[in-house]
């Protein structure tokens, strides 16, 4: 294990823009790293690699290595999962963060690697002494939190979108940026990707939403979610989504799901319409700045975790809300 | 005709009332809530649903493992009541384990003794570890594809085809068989078993295979350590309640306290 070191993230890219959670991996990574006197490393793969890569460095990286190819499409995971592989073999990283979007390719590499993983993360530090990160995830379906180490090196972790904080962006961070040839091997692709279907959906993602309204199981259909929660979303200029059992009931698009198995989600006002308030649930949106409540059972978990709570029938409670705050809105206006 | 095994979880039931979880933070467990019988890892029940839908539609035999240190018989018969060919426990004292490399080992070595296979199922994540390797791994161990979170599982003449979900839509995803499925929710709940099944499934005996039977060491697998488990904090709320006195009254209270807190 002692020849291992430095922290190794990997980022996606699109044009010179990482992604949100490239550059929260990267504040992430600098502290683990400081705290060690070690290095960051950000592995970029595809074609738009070596135009962010500046990017990279301005939020914490000191070595990029970009791979241009980033394999085909089709085979995005199948040919990433090499890619990380001979760059972990090559850069021999003490630690490897991604975000939990590519849980599937670390766990393979985990698996491959024979060393240990954990997934879905909301927590990583490093403990100085033993060089081993202590890495903090949600069990027991967020009810419960556990803390692991890892034995193998690296030690891999996944981390839950919006659990580290990025830094800020300094232009001036100085970096290196290493080209890096992966030959990519097409016969080790194991599965072959027939077709794909884009679902319409609302032009803002809840995940990136600053206000949602989120329906859940007591609005018993789809229609509250296209009148009342619509409407409501629409006075808040926000979006809406939705708890589990609507979207398993395919009253709402999947891509609406907040929750552990869903989006994880952090808006600055949360309303959360006829949603009991599970753990499950509660994991995926309990990082919202303000959470209010409106059920008609007052003994629902959410009003012991909501800054603002109504209880009432939703459907006469909603649209009085609704009509108010235009009415105030305009006022303000006037 | 073709063979699917299907990985399933015993766990404590995770739909209990919050408020009767519990946790031994020395033993780094929930405690099992009294009253509340341990139920079929959900995932891992729409797991077993997926390879029922194969079984309705075609021939299919269908074996269903689960792994622990002490399982609950009735829990697994209620497999063979909803369809189930043969349930097999691997159960050992060693087999308390919630690391996910040690737990695909165990099945892995489990679904080598069992020997052909076209199909291994699994839920997408346990509902106690949420961790979401297993099926992923037991596919690395056996050197199989494998297709995370299905909404939907066809097998046609030794090609599997699996709908499977992304951020914005669905992809199709086709593997030659045998591969590894894990299974969404969206697949649909497990069937309701009839009662007279359910009876007859009661009879059944169920052949139990040890960490010695594998051929096994769990505790040499772990590749986690498991330092420490707490009760997840609840978010510090303000907890402010609204009232009116109709319900559509204290919804316009709600309005003019949003919008005099600045929030909008």
């Amino acid at each position: 294990m002692s020849e291992y070191k430095n922290i190794l993230i990997y980022s996606e890219a699109s044009k010179d823009t990482l992604s949100s959670e490239g550059k929260e991996l990267l504040g992430g990574a600098r502290k683990l790293a400081d705290s060690i006197g070690e290095q960051v490393l950000c592995l970029i793969a595809g074609k738009d690699a070596s135009s962010a890569a500046a990017q990279a460095i301005a939020y914490g990286a000191d070595t990029v290595l970009c791979v241009s190819d980033g394999g085909p499409d089709g085979n995005r995971e199948d040919a990433l999962c090499q890619i990380l592989e001979h760059v972990v073999k090559t850069y021999l990283p003490r630690v490897l963060l991604v975000s939990q979007k590519n849980v599937d390719v670390a766990t393979r590499l985990g698996f491959k690697l024979d060393t240990g993983v954990c997934t879905d993360c909301v927590n990583v530090e490093m403990n100085a002494e033993t060089k081993q990160i202590t890495q903090t995830r949600s069990v027991y379906g967020g009810a419960a939190r556990g803390v692991f180490t890892t034995r193998n090196a690296p030690q891999i972790s996944c981390v839950r979108a919006k659990a580290l904080s990025p830094l800020e962006y300094d232009g001036s961070r100085q970096g290196t940026i290493e080209p890096v040839q992966v030959p990519i091997d097409p016969g080790q692709f194991r599965t072959r990707t027939v077709s794909e279907v884009k679902e319409e959906g609302t032009a803002v993602k809840v995940e990136n939403a600053s206000i949602i309204v989120c329906g859940g199981r007591g609005l018993g259909g789809p229609e509250p979610f296209n009148t009342v929660l619509k409407n409501l979303a629409d006075a808040l200029g926000g979006v809406v989504g939705s708890s589990r059992p609507p979207a398993d009931n395919g009253w709402v698009s999947k891509a609406l799901h907040i929750g552990l198995t869903g989006k994880i989600v952090a808006p600055s006002l949360y309303v959360a319409i006829a949603v009991s308030g599970a753990s499950q649930h509660m994991a995926g949106c309990s990082g919202s700045k303000t959470i209010v409540a409106i059920n008609n059972d007052r003994e629902a978990a959410i009003f012991r975790e909501c800054d603002y709570g109504v209880v009432g029938p939703y459907e006469e409670v909603v649209p009085a809300l609704t009509k108010k705050l235009i009415e105030l809105k305009n006022q303000k206006t006037a | 005709m073709p063979k699917a095994i299907v990985c399933v979880k015993q766990v404590i039931d995770p739909e209990a009332p919050t408020s009767t979880f519990q946790i031994d933070p020395a033993g780094k467990r929930a405690l099992a809530p009294a009253g509340s019988p341990p139920v079929i890892s959900p995932y891992d029940a729409n797991a077993l649903e997926a390879a029922l839908r194969l079984k309705d539609e075609q021939q299919f035999e269908i074996i269903v493992i689960s792994m622990g240190r002490k399982l609950s018989k009735p829990v697994l018969q209620k497999a063979l009541a909803c369809g189930a060919d043969q349930v097999i426990l691997l159960q050992d004292e060693s087999f308390d384990l919630f690391d996910s490399y040690a737990t695909a080992s165990v099945l892995a070595a489990a679904i080598k003794k069992i020997g052909a296979y076209d199909l291994i199922l699994c839920g997408r994540q346990a509902s106690d570890t949420n961790a979401g390797q297993v099926g992923i791994g037991i596919a690395a161990l056996l050197d199989l594809p494998c297709i995370t979170v299905a909404r939907s599982v066809a097998f046609h003449s030794g090609t599997i085809q699996v709908e499977r979900r992304m951020s914005d839509g669905y992809e199709t995803i086709e593997a030659s068989a045998p591969a590894v499925i894990t299974a969404d929710s969206e697949i649909g709940n497990l069937r309701i078993a009839p009662v007279k099944a359910v009876m007859a499934s009661r009879k059944a005996v169920l052949p139990v295979w040890t960490a010695g039977d594998l051929g096994i060491s769990a505790g040499e697998l772990i590749r986690t350590e498991f330092v420490a488990l707490s009760k997840a904090e609840s978010r510090a709320g303000k907890g402010v309640m609204v009232q009116g006195t109709t319900p559509a009254e204290a919804g316009e209270s709600l309005a003019t306290v949003l919008m005099d807190s600045g929030m909008i």
